[in-house]
This record gives structure tokens, C-alpha cells and sequence, in this order.
């Protein structure tokens, strides 16, 4: 494998969804690559940053929840 | 999804039977998980609140479908997913920018055209400044729409490939390609704060 095929097949790697055959070339390419190496460690820590940006739960303007039950009589 | 209903086969009965008490627990104990979602597909608080009342709407006029298969919650972040991205869709853009720029080159032995340097420490540190959550959410609001928001169905909303083909009626390798894009496409953007690239 080539820089542009493990880049293709990053996210296939780091899902563990690459056939055995697929993984161990993409491993040896890794093996000998700084430079992707470094794009697999940012492409994962680009993850990572996403996930601190998740906001679970807001507050409900109360007007919301009134107008929602409202709306169920219409 | 952190809201939690505690008896959920009771409410659900308790909502077929019409019980008007059921309707308000399922709207104050979901509703806060839904908006956040949809406030962070449409980015406008009109549009956010139409589509969670849109999707409750919904959802009150088809709950005999409701098979229980999923949570409550799990069918009604669906409804509101799929609410979101019909407002989304009708203010689509036909011009939307290309992505292509902030994808990696390589030369035509299939090397990167330049070396890729390793950030991810730096950005590990700038993780515990409050400020960098922000930073990454508008940087996320950058990408083009289509990669947008598959990625946030995705690493947001913990949507699969397969929810999220079936919201947007393309196929799963669809999804696999605009998500693994737009991951790319937010790297270099991340690259540019944090790798001292500007």
C-alpha cells in the first residue's frame, strides 16, 4: 500500500472493518511512514475534538413544552 | 443518549391510552436531548424549536407504529433528525463549496505531496481550555452541508451508516465516503489552529 491508500482506507482500519490481508499491508505501510502515522494520530485526534463538542441536553423553553402538548389537540 | 425515561413500557401504555399526563413526562423528560440535536443540525433556534414541535406532532399521530423495537427516545431522535433535514433541504444551496482543498494530495507515486506533521499533543493540551470545544464546533459549522451533516449524524449523534443512508435515501458507502471526507476535511482545518501551518 501507498500513502493514498492507507489514507483511503483510514477510517475502514480504525473501524477494524479491513480483511486480515488488507490490515497487515496497512500496518507494514505504517511501519515505515512517519508522515502517515502522524495523519492516522490527527485524523484521530480530529475524533476525539468532535466529541467534545457533543451537547447532550439543553433546557426547554417552557413555551416549547406548551406549545408541543398544545399542538397534540389540534 | 443521556435522557432516560424510568418505566418505559408503562408510559408507552400510558400514552396509547390517551393519558394526558403521559404526553407531558414524554415531552419533559425527551425533549431537551431532541433540541440539542436539532439546534445543532439547523444552527437557527426557529428552525430548531418548528422541527422538535414538528416532530412530536409526528410522533403523537403514529404512536400505535411504534413498536418498541428501539427506545422512545431512540424513534423520536430519528423523527427529529428527519424533520431537521427536510428544513435543511429546503434551504439547500445548489452551489455548495467544494471540499477538495482541504483534502490531503499526493504525488503520482501516491506519496503525500507534503509531509503530515503530528498536532495531536498540542490539540490534547488545548482540550483543556473551555474555549477549544467552541473552536472545533464553528470550524465543524465550516464544511460544506452535505459533509456537515453526515458527520454530526455520525460522531455527534451516534447515528450508524445504515440510520443515516436511510434518512438521507443514499446508499451506506455513500455515507462511509462523505463521513471519512469530511473527517479529512475538518483535520486540515484543525491542522491549520494546531499545526502551526496557518
Amino acid at each position: 500500500m501507498n500513502c493514498r491508500e492507507v489514507i483511503g482506507f483510514l477510517m475502514e482500519y480504525l473501524d477494524g472493518a479491513l480483511a486480515a490481508a488488507e490490515r497487515s499491508e496497512f500496518e507494514k505501510h505504517l511501519a515505515v511512514c512517519i508522515s502517515c502515522v502522524a495523519y492516522l494520530r490527527t485524523y484521530e485526534q480530529t475524533v476525539r475534538m468532535e466529541v467534545t463538542t457533543r451537547i447532550e441536553e439543553v433546557t426547554v423553553p417552557e413555551e416549547l413544552v406548551r406549545a408541543i402538548l398544545a399542538s397534540r389537540k389540534m | 443518549m443521556s435522557a432516560t425515561i424510568v418505566d418505559e413500557p408503562s408510559l408507552v401504555a400510558r400514552l396509547r391510552a390517551g393519558e394526558e399526563s403521559a404526553f407531558e413526562q414524554l415531552v419533559r423528560s425527551t425533549s431537551g436531548r431532541l433540541l440539542a440535536a436539532a439546534r445543532r443540525l439547523l444552527r437557527n433556534e426557529e428552525d430548531a424549536r418548528d422541527a422538535v414541535q414538528n416532530a412530536f406532532v409526528r410522533a403523537f399521530q403514529s404512536l400505535s407504529r411504534f413498536r418498541q423495537e428501539s427506545s422512545i427516545l431512540t424513534w423520536l431522535h430519528r423523527i427529529v433528525i428527519n424533520e431537521a433535514l427536510m428544513h435543511l433541504r429546503s434551504r439547500a444551496k445548489s452551489d455548495q463549496p467544494s471540499i477538495d482543498d482541504l483534502l490531503p494530495t499526493f504525488i503520482a507515486d501516491g506519496h503525500q505531496t507534503r509531509d503530515t506533521v503530528d498536532w495531536s499533543e498540542t490539540a490534547d493540551q488545548a482540550l483543556e481550555r473551555a474555549e477549544t470545544a467552541e473552536l472545533v464546533r464553528r470550524k465543524i459549522d465550516e464544511l460544506p452541508e452535505i459533509y456537515r451533516t453526515v458527520l454530526l449524524m455520525h460522531d455527534i449523534e451516534e447515528m450508524s451508516h445504515a440510520e443515516i443512508a436511510e434518512s438521507l435515501g443514499v446508499s451506506t458507502n455513500v455515507v462511509k465516503v462523505r463521513l471519512h471526507r469530511a473527517r479529512q476535511a475538518l483535520r486540515t482545518l484543525l491542522e491549520r489552529e494546531f499545526g502551526g501551518q496557518k
